[in-house]
């Protein structure tokens, strides 16, 4: 990592990657909140963030001045970003691309894929359900996701420590390294170039043919460039989001024994307990690149910046979520945007919310009991997806 | 004021389809009030008319929308 000034003064100079945002964001953004609806920092070569839900619901829809063709703030900023559409996608690109993707991610399709998560999940636990404790997020909540795309796409779940290599490499460290980033992408391209190559030969009925015997709306098939793109974004997108929301929800689950106890009994609460997390612990920040000048919530933003467009700190807007901060297991109005807004809704966020349920009520009915060890650390995740990286739990009741 | 209740009570739930992007909350809250295309977003199963069993669901719907593509009339 580079080193950077540590920050004294939030609102005119924060820093969305200092540790302590890292560690317990919250009473930041409370601090930016109250100072103004969009604040800004000279770091990231100048970098916007909306504080409020109405800001950032303003930013979403407004495709006409931002762009999403870059869509995570770093410290450099290449001349052309690895496209990986539709993430990457404006209008009116965007829709056709979209189009492709959502028929696998259906509520419908995605319930197909439930047993062999559930599968995948028990897989997990089996290898440490005999132990004290582990730690939930290498043993298991990383897992589940990679796991599951690679049932998706039809290639080998040996595969899955390169994936995460590769999406820590892009994620985080890629933050500060152009080299780095370059380098996985570079990797990952290669590597599905492969499977395309293979299932021309031998066509199969996994995702990546899905992809490959698509046709636009000319009714042409898709390029190669533009299956690897997609291709890099399920993969990139699917795996680290889904791995933190499942371990913010343990985490939660570990730290308030209450809402564990009353989950175990009252087992129909998990739709709106797996909601809620998603509303407090939202992974994923998006970003914008500011293409025309344009005001936001009544500040001007200027061409040429970025904007961390935080999901999550939307869901911590007091104004439109009551007690915003503490986590009602049974909230019942709960319009979060832990999957954005608007034409760049998450293809992915039906799967995601399978596998969440999936892993907390497969984790629960056999551990009904867990704690964090507290002689070991938790740590985040830095950037663009927030979630614990080590998880450190103890089993059954402190004695 | 009429004092025909039942009239001011029918409900009509409509899915407003610019705004709709497959969040998908609504089908799930509300199974019955909802129908989802091949591409995950959604329109009212028949006219949108709410059985009287189901209106709190309606609202719960509405209320948890997202993109607030719902829009629910009252008749
Ligand atoms: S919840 Fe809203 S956005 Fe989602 S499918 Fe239903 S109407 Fe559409």
């Amino acid at each position: 990592m580079s080193e950077r000034a540590p920050v004294t003064d939030w609102v005119n100079d924060f820093d969305h990657t200092d540790p302590r945002w890292t560690e317990n964001p919250y009473p930041i953004w409370d601090e930016l909140r109250s100072a103004s609806p969009l604040v800004h920092t000279d770091r990231f070569l100048g970098c916007y963030m909306p504080t409020t839900f109405a800001a950032v619901k303003e930013i979403s829809y407004d495709t006409d001045h931002f762009s999403s063709r870059r869509v995570i703030v770093r410290n450099v900023r290449s001349e052309s970003p690895p496209p990986a559409p539709p993430i990457t996608s404006d209008p009116p690109e965007h829709k056709p691309a979209k189009r492709l993707l959502l028929p696998p991610f259906t509520p419908d399709a995605v319930a197909k894929l439930e047993p062999r998560v559930r599968a995948i999940c028990n897989e997990l636990i089996d290898a440490f359900i005999e132990d004290d404790g582990c730690d939930a997020a290498t043993a298991y909540t990383k897992h589940i996701p990679v796991k599951t795309i690679c049932h998706m796409l039809g290639i080998p779940e040996d595969d899955s420590d390169i994936f995460i290599r590769w999406i820590h490499e892009i994620l985080e460290l890629g933050i500060n390294d152009d080299a780095i980033l370059m380098k996985a992408v570079f990797e990952m391209s290669t590597y599905f170039q492969g499977h395309i190559a293979h299932r021309k030969q031998k066509p199969t009925d996994d995702l990546i043919s899905t992809l490959m015997n698509a046709r636009d709306d000319k009714g042409q098939p898709l390029s190669d460039a533009h299956v690897l793109g997609s291709l890099r974004l399920l993969l990139i997108a699917g795996i680290d989001t889904t791995w933190s929301a499942i371990g913010a929800a343990l985490w939660h689950l570990a730290t308030h024994p209450a809402d564990r106890e009353r989950l175990l009994a009252e087992p129909e609460l998990m739709p709106t307990a797996i909601e809620e997390f998603l509303r407090a612990y939202s992974p994923v920040t998006m970003a914008r690149e500011v293409m025309k000048e344009t005001s936001i919530a009544g500040c001007p933003v200027k061409p040429g910046n970025m904007v961390l467009l935080s999901f999550p700190a939307a869901n911590r807007d007091p104004s439109v979520f009551p007690e915003a901060d503490r986590v009602m297991i049974d909230r019942k109005e709960n319009p979060h945007v832990a999957f954005g807004l608007g034409i760049h809704r998450c293809v992915g966020s039906n799967l995601a919310r399978m596998e969440m349920t999936v892993a907390i009520e497969e984790w629960l009915k056999r551990i009904a009991s867990f704690r964090l060890d507290p002689s070991q650390k938790v740590r985040w995740s830095e950037g663009t997806v927030r979630g614990p990286r080590s998880l450190p739990l103890l089993f059954g009741k402190p004695s | 004021m009429s004092d025909h209740l039942n009239a001011s009570e029918t409900l009509k739930i409509h899915v407003d389809q610019d705004k709709c992007q497959g969040h998908a909350r609504c089908k799930a809250l509300a199974p019955e009030l909802f129908e989802l295309d091949d591409y995950g977003n959604a329109h009212e199963t028949g006219d949108g008319t709410v059985p009287t069993a189901l209106i709190d669901q309606a609202w719960l719907a509405k209320s948890n929308c997202p993109e607030n593509a719902i829009v629910i009339d009252e008749a």
